[in-house]
């Protein structure tokens, strides 16, 4: 932590923690509390031996509460100074250093979002996510300690990463939770709990107090948050201090994170109108009739596994990883990891074009056609000058640049139709032409992040394409 | 001696405003919600799991207030901020030091950073709930602008205090124009367009140009973002949100399982 002495840190974190664990404490507490009140108490397992001739069992109300009192005891230790007692071990954080890198983030976050999607019946037992969400506090609580993390987390601006992070965790339980149930009523010939609750009621006041209660709790809340964290004031803006790294705004690290496999013009032009352009069709092509206001997964599950694949593993995995994650020259940094601006990373990134010419048949790269060296076209020098580098253009996208240019065109050009014979056949029958198409080229747009990704890891591709003099890198 | 509260009510000035009686009664319920200019946003009776939180996660509803958070808290922030070099950054420094009411300008960017999040949220919860599908699939275009729109809101915003984190943000953010393909001086298809060897697209031209009315992030992008941020993209907003919330209502309300 620049500018503070590790004294000072310590008092820092030691004031945050302190009444952080104890807002744990009491969130537990008033679950336990919920749990007994509302009837919903149950013997997990029981004591061996028995007190007066009676089993003595362990409920849930139980345990929460002990949860709740580890809380409370992490947050008289934490909160009286002591945070080296309240963090993580040394060596596993190192661990995690050392073995996180873009790959395995990247890799990492699918498996896990793989493994709670097909186990999804498991995790959203409130129980379950109950325990996982306690983890989740816990594991940010025991990692405050480590200064190079509180740095980059408590950075002002990078705090509302962190709270949707847990918002996206607490309602994508909720949707699932709400959504495995439906799909075990409807399996089961009922109607989804939303059917049940079908009477119509009066706006006001119901609803109408619903909101001027949802107004002040807001209110509060925003009035507490400016009090608690001052907004961040740099210094005044130079034009020749550059910052490192030098970032967009949160909500743009996924596109800036994207600018490590595609050029600019892909990543912040074209990908992004694709994305929005796909937002904005999603209704137009999902032709399924079912799951219409109500949460499900089984009955819509084709649109469900792009949707997430799109939202949480593209778009939010990585404005987290280009947000907490890159340092300095845009490197990856462990997330107890100092950010040292002269951490070298070595890149030897290589073009499909140079793998074929020159390393697979051993020539060097063909140049571009250009008209001065064909004299003997006879063209106004007018024309020849409009022309030339529509030529310079072509004969490299299509000579140096060959096998590149054949992979594009077969993805985006050769792949659908095979889609629509294959895989997609019921699809291509029920859309039509023109709607599969856009599908089919939406998908594959989508999916090019991901392969390129696979490419860059495992064979240091740069570009399929690397037109640099024009610009033009793919 | 009569109640004051009844006096109030019984006057001519209470009735010119309120044309019912208080709504206590079925009646009255019914018919304030048809009088009141605000509450007609509303329909007058609504299935039970339609206000119900586990189902609508009220992220609609936040992401509207936030917005007028935003509107209040940023007339405010007006009076105490002039968009130009020389003064943009000591404005905020004072909002910072010296006015009493500089905690606007917390509210105002927590209240940003919490719309983004709640727009994203809500949009979440309307695919989750496939509430996009028909008859209400306009509407979910209409609030994919409304997306873009709260975006441009937050990064037009982001460059206002003109400290190093909002040039150097908004600089990273703009570049990305210069490779717009055809329209950015460094876009592929750039070379093609040419009129008697002279570019044509060049970087006093392009995209990039237009987003920021200069070269570089400087005096002309603070004045031309301070007024998308404060009148075009509000303005734009406002319309878009008018259409969404009538479209909610006449698209057949909230959505629910037939």
């Amino acid at each position: 932590m620049h500018g503070l002495s590790e004294l000072q840190f310590q008092d820092l974190v030691s004031s945050f923690l302190g009444p952080y664990y104890i807002a744990l404490a009491l969130m537990n507490g008033l679950a336990a509390l919920y749990l007994w009140r509302s009837g919903q108490t149950k013997a997990w397992f029981n004591l061996p031996g028995s007190i007066g001739g009676k089993r003595v069992a362990i409920t849930n109300v139980v345990v929460w509460l002990l949860v709740a009192m580890v809380f409370a005891v992490l947050a008289a230790i934490a909160g009286s100074g002591n945070t080296s007692i309240a963090s993580l071990p040394e060596w596993l954080r190192e661990a995690i250093n050392n073995s996180t890198g873009p790959v395995v983030y990247s890799v990492g976050s699918s498996a896990v979002l793989i493994i709670l999607y097909l186990f999804r019946g498991f995790f959203v037992r409130p129980a379950i996510a109950w325990a996982i969400w306690n983890l989740m506090w816990l594991f940010l609580g025991l990692s405050m300690t480590d200064p190079d993390f509180y740095d980059i987390v408590a950075k002002p601006d990078n705090v509302p990463i962190v709270m949707l992070v847990f918002l996206l965790a607490f309602f994508t339980w909720l949707a699932t939770y709400r959504a495995v149930i439906n799909d075990e009523r409807i399996a089961n010939g009922e109607p989804p709990l939303e059917k049940l609750d079908d009477e119509k009621i009066l706006v006001w006041p119901d609803l109408v107090y619903t909101e001027l209660i949802c107004m002040i709790a807001l209110t509060a809340f925003l009035i507490f948050w400016a009090i608690a964290l001052p907004a961040p004031l740099e210094e005044a803006a130079s034009s020749v201090k550059t910052p490192n790294p030098s970032k967009a705004p949160w909500y743009f690290l996924g596109l800036q994170e994207m600018l490590v496999y595609y050029d600019p013009w892909m990543a912040g032009v074209v990908l992004p109108s694709m994305i929005v352009a796909g937002l904005m069709a999603i209704p137009y092509l999902d032709f399924n009739k079912k799951g219409n206001g109500y949460y499900t997964i089984k009955e819509r599950q084709f649109s469900y596994i792009v949707f997430q694949f799109g939202f949480l593993e593209m778009w939010i995995t990585l404005i987290v990883l280009g947000t907490l994650l890159r340092g300095p020259n845009w490197n990856f940094f462990g997330p107890y990891e100092h950010w040292d601006a002269h951490k070298v990373e070595a890149l030897n990134n290589v073009n499909l074009s140079e793998y074929v010419w020159q390393r697979g048949l051993n020539m060097s790269l063909p140049g571009a056609l250009s008209f001065s060296d064909m004299p003997w076209i006879p063209l106004p020098a007018w024309l020849t000058a409009f022309l030339n580098p529509f030529l310079q253009f072509f004969s490299l996208l299509f000579g140096r640049e060959l096998p590149g240019t054949l992979l594009v065109l077969g993805y985006f050009i050769a792949l659908p139709p095979v889609m629509a014979l294959t895989v997609f056949r019921g699809f291509y029958q029920r859309m039509g032409f023109i709607r599969f198409m856009i599908m089919a080229n939406l998908l594959l747009f989508m999916a090019s992040l991901p392969i390129k990704m696979v490419l860059r890891w495992v064979f240091q591709l740069k570009y399929l394409i690397a037109i640099p003099e024009f610009f033009f890198n793919f | 001696m009569p109640d004051l509260g009844e006096t109030i009510r019984e006057s001519q000035i209470w009735k010119s405003i309120f044309r019912h009686p208080m709504p206590v009664d079925r009646r009255n319920r019914i018919v304030v919600m048809l009088t009141n200019f605000f509450l007609h946003l509303h329909p007058v009776s609504i299935k039970k799991q339609g206000i119900a939180l586990s189902y609508t996660w009220c992220m609609g509803g936040v992401t509207f207030f936030l917005f007028l958070v935003e509107t209040v808290t940023g007339v405010l922030l007006m009076f105490y901020y002039r968009p130009t070099v020389e003064w943009a950054y000591t404005d905020i420094q004072m909002l910072r030091d010296v006015h009493s009411l500089g905690i606007l300008r917390e509210i105002h960017r927590w209240g940003a950073h919490a719309m983004v999040i709640t727009v994203w949220l809500h949009m979440y919860r309307v695919f989750l709930t496939g509430s996009y599908k028909p008859p209400r699939e306009f509407n979910w275009v209409v609030g994919v602008f409304l997306l873009l729109l709260t975006l441009l809101l937050s990064f037009t915003g982001y460059l206002l205090p003109w400290d190093q984190l909002a040039v150097w943000a908004i600089t990273v953010g703009s570049n990305m124009a210069r490779a717009t393909p055809f329209l950015g001086h460094e876009g592929p298809g750039q070379q093609l367009l040419t009129l008697g060897g002279v570019d044509m697209i060049t970087n006093a031209s392009d995209a990039r140009f237009a987003l920021l009315g200069a070269r570089e992030v400087g005096e002309e992008t603070l004045n031309r973002f301070y007024i998308l941020h404060c009148i075009a993209i509000p303005l734009g907003v406002a319309l878009l949100l008018a259409i969404h919330f009538w479209r909610v209502r006449k698209d057949g309300g909230i959505s629910g399982p037939l």
